[in-house]
């Protein structure tokens, strides 16, 4: 077609020319998606004409060993023949068209400062809406004046964390014992009170970010060591052991969370003694905690079954008994295998902490949810869940990079 | 690290009794069991008494009296409580097989776009899937539901495509089929396809025993054009459209009537669903085509396979064996998700039966036993098949 017009054919000889011509047509096209330069034309080929100069453009500029490096990188990349060329056109258009609205929306029309609606006069997003409404979003509805017992309770968390990465290997593991066994149950009489002269905050005022990352922190603990026992339950000899365990993964692995929220919520409370009660966070938390620790049991099992029989049999050899062989050789060894797995069952079970919302508990989400049906704020959806969306992409993106970075640092060659 | 001796002596016991070592567990195990079981069992009876509920199915002959707002079969709420059930069953599955359909379609134009040697193309794709791979689906479905379709215009002001399709806030308005005659259409596709299954095994047998090919596919393709038109033609077979048009309901409410109206909540759902699943899909065929190794494509050239068969024959069986299992494990998981349809309050399965219906009768354990156990069921049967599939396809070593 195109290729066999020795006119149209670009070529090494006059490089200059076919650079300078193609650069122009590219730049004229780019300008008519950009300002609709050929309006006066009939609207199909108006249509068409900015895709015509910018083909032809990238065609002039198409010159195959032009000695020119960057021309060459150029073309290796995003013009190799016409239908990359194609493509590429279609990538810049669309970012041309998305890019700058979406801009205009975030931040240049955008209202930053402000204490009500009225505030907000541009075209673009509200933020004074989540500027007002942050302590909600964060909080949930707990007492604002006990805030502080949130913070303090997230805040040691982190300094405790990070005094794991920096102590010595031998201090490390008292660190991490504390870290697991005694923390979480310092953070819940922090925040829940009732003792030590704080006052008593119910957990249906606990809500927000904090809560996500309440409900994400005890079902992390808690469905790893249950996910391990399932997956050697599976692998395990003993029959009632193995299809108990089957069972077990399958039954969780089969229902949707919701269902299993509902149970937890309308169902389970029939299940329990007449007169004992149990709180609707810790029900709901125990229920992720099951239901993610049937993922987790098979992503164990996947490393399990991926070591070679040697390392078994190297352990038993050893004179080891079951649990200390897997405690020291196959764990080890398996876990290190399957960082991916596992980092991908924690970021599913940040991911599903939304849906609590479903039995009325508000989290993140939840108090959006809320927020933007009070009669004041009517209206902003679309910026509560933009914002939501940012912080929860920031903490899955960063655990995906952090599982990726544990990953390399235990890559070990077999 | 020295890890001191933590066998209690009972191990040492039991290693010294292999039967007893062998059954102890076991008991253990089960005893634990049948004692959680018979705890909750107990417990449940005794509750349901106190309250004067007794437990039964009974109540799904019972006249539902609600409206579903959506429905593929006929419903209103002099039906009953099992017909709500399947209402809400269809529904699920309706969603389910839209959003299998995008995300699949989606999912591998994105994962060969990632492999793209565009620069631009591939860093568009990765970056589509970053992103909404990392964002809850419940915010997903939100954000379409409250932020975007709450934009579209009112039904006066519809946008419309060729004026025989409009998109409104209050759903997408299509032309909607009327067929007459059509169980003869249907049966002329039905021969059509099951005569293409004989010439295919036809064509192969006599491929493997002489060499010769025969034209299979565009033979597929005739006899599945020409044979439902000649039938139709002779079987009088007529279609009709049944355009959506503006009816006024007073001096300023506008809808439109007629034609199917595909609500906005389904449009959200399946939107959400095939956005946020088309990324696991894209990750899985990426990973699929990878896996092919380049030797097997140049050994399929040097025996003269022309690019199609190559891709046809080589590549693309090699490439499905690791691309079909983890995405039918997103299919199972798409279905799954779409249960939090509840949220946006489209009439699927859990909204219905486990929302609606269970506020009504309030028997909460055998409406929400019955809800797990469809998906259940659903999720179970998928496995088996997937397991035999694996089995089918998996390179028998020698």
């Amino acid at each position: 077609m195109i290729k066999n017009l020795t006119l149209l054919k670009p070529n090494k000889e006059s490089l200059n020319l076919y650079i300078s011509l193609g650069t122009i047509f590219f730049v004229l096209g780019i300008a008519d998606v950009t300002f609709n330069i050929f309006e006066f034309l009939p609207i199909w080929i108006s249509f068409f004409v900015p895709l015509a100069f910018c083909f032809l453009g990238l065609h002039l500029i198409r010159v195959e060993f032009s000695g020119n490096k960057k021309l060459d990188s150029l073309n290796k990349n995003i013009n190799s023949n016409w239908f990359n060329a194609i493509l590429t056109i279609f990538a810049i258009f669309l970012l041309i068209k998305s890019i700058p609205p979406m801009l205009d929306w975030l931040f240049f029309d955008a209202n930053f400062v402000g204490s009500k609606k009225e505030d907000c006069t541009g075209d673009g997003a509200c933020w004074v809406f989540i500027n007002v409404w942050f302590e909600r979003l964060i909080y949930g509805l707990y007492p604002i004046n006990e805030i502080w017992r949130i913070n303090a309770a997230f805040i040691g968390l982190i300094l405790t964390v990070g005094l794991a990465f920096f102590v010595s290997a031998k201090i490390k593991k008292y660190v991490l014992i504390f870290l697991i066994f005694v923390y979480p149950f310092i953070m819940i009489s922090l925040i829940s009170g009732g003792n030590f002269g704080l006052e008593w905050v119910e957990t249906n005022a606990w809500g927000g970010l904090a809560l996500t990352f309440i409900i994400s922190i005890f079902a992390l603990t808690f469905c790893f060591p249950v996910g391990l026992f399932l997956a050697l339950g599976r692998r395990s000899s003993y029959p009632v052991i193995r299809y108990a365990s089957i069972g077990f993964i399958e039954f969780w692995r089969g229902v949707p969370l919701i269902t299993v929220l509902f149970m937890a919520s309308v169902m389970f409370p029939m299940f329990l003694p007449e007169d004992t009660y149990m709180d609707k966070l810790v029900r709901v938390v125990i229920a992720i905690t099951l239901f993610e620790s049937a993922y987790m049991a098979e992503v164990v099992r996947g490393g399990l079954q991926a070591l070679p029989r040697g390392q078994y049999d190297a352990g038993k050899s050893l004179g080891m008994g079951y649990w200390r062989m897997h405690l020291l050789v196959i764990m080890p060894q398996a876990l290190k295998l399957v960082i991916p797995g596992i980092a991908n069952t924690f970021l599913a079970l940040v991911k599903d902490t939304p849906l609590i919302l479903v039995v009325g508990l508000l989290e993140l989400i939840g108090m959006i949810d809320m927020a933007k049906t009070n009669p004041k704020w009517l209206g902003f959806a679309a910026e509560g869940y933009v914002f939501a969306g940012f912080v929860f992409w920031i903490i899955c993106y960063a655990m995906s990079r952090y599982s990726i970075s544990l990953e390399r640092k235990y890559k070990t060659d077999r | 690290m020295k890890i001191k001796n933590f066998n209690l002596g009972l191990g040492g016991f039991l290693s010294n009794n292999p039967k007893l070592g062998n059954f102890l567990p076991q008991a253990v195990t089960l005893f634990a069991i049948i004692f959680i079981i018979g705890f909750f069992t107990f417990n449940a009876q005794t509750n349901m008494d106190t309250r004067g509920i007794d437990f039964g199915f009974g109540f799904l002959k019972q006249e539902s009296s609600f409206d579903i707002q959506f429905s593929l079969i006929d419903y209103d709420g002099s039906y009953s409580y099992a017909r709500a059930y399947l209402v809400g069953l269809l529904n699920t599955l309706l969603v389910s097989i839209i959003g299998i359909f995008f995300a699949t379609v989606l999912g591998v134009v994105v994962g060969i776009s990632r492999l793209s040697s565009n620069y631009l193309i591939s860093k568009l794709a990765e970056i589509y899937v970053e992103i909404f791979r990392n964002i809850p689906l419940l915010l997903q479905i939100f954000f379409w539901y409250f932020a975007a379709l709450r934009a579209l215009p009112l039904p006066k002001e519809a946008i419309s495509f060729f004026d025989v399709s409009f998109l409104t806030i209050k759903g997408f308005f299509v032309p909607k089929l009327v067929w007459t005659n059509f169980s003869v259409l249907f049966y002329s596709l039905v021969a059509a396809i099951v005569s293409i299954v004989f010439i295919y095994i036809y064509g192969k047998r006599k491929q493997e025993a002489t060499g010769q090919r025969i034209p299979v596919f565009l033979i597929s393709v005739g006899l599945l054009l020409i044979l439902p038109l000649v039938v139709s033609f002779l079987g009088r077979v007529g279609l009709d459209f049944e355009i959506p048009s503006l009816v006024q309901h007073s001096e300023t409410i506008f809808n439109f009537k007629g034609g199917i109206n595909i609500i906005p909540e389904l449009m959200a759902l399946a939107l959400a669903l095939s956005l946020y699943t088309a990324t696991f899909i894209a990750e899985c065929v990426r990973a699929g085509i990878m896996g092919v190794t380049k030797g097997q494509k140049e050994a399929a050239a040097s025996i003269g396979l022309t690019p199609g068969q190559i891709l046809r024959l080589v590549v693309m069986p090699q490439a499905l064996r690791i691309i079909i299992p983890p995405t039918t494990n997103q299919y199972l998981n798409l279905t799954k998700n779409s249960s939090l349809a509840a949220a946006i309050a489209y009439p699927d399965l859990v909204l219905v039966f486990a929302g609606t219906a269970m506020m009504q009768t309030g028997r909460a354990i055998e409406i929400v036993s019955i809800t797990m156990l469809t998906y259940l069921s659903l999720s179970i049967a998928i496995s088996i098949f997937m397991n035999w599939y694996n089995k089918k396809i998996a390179i028998k070593e020698k």
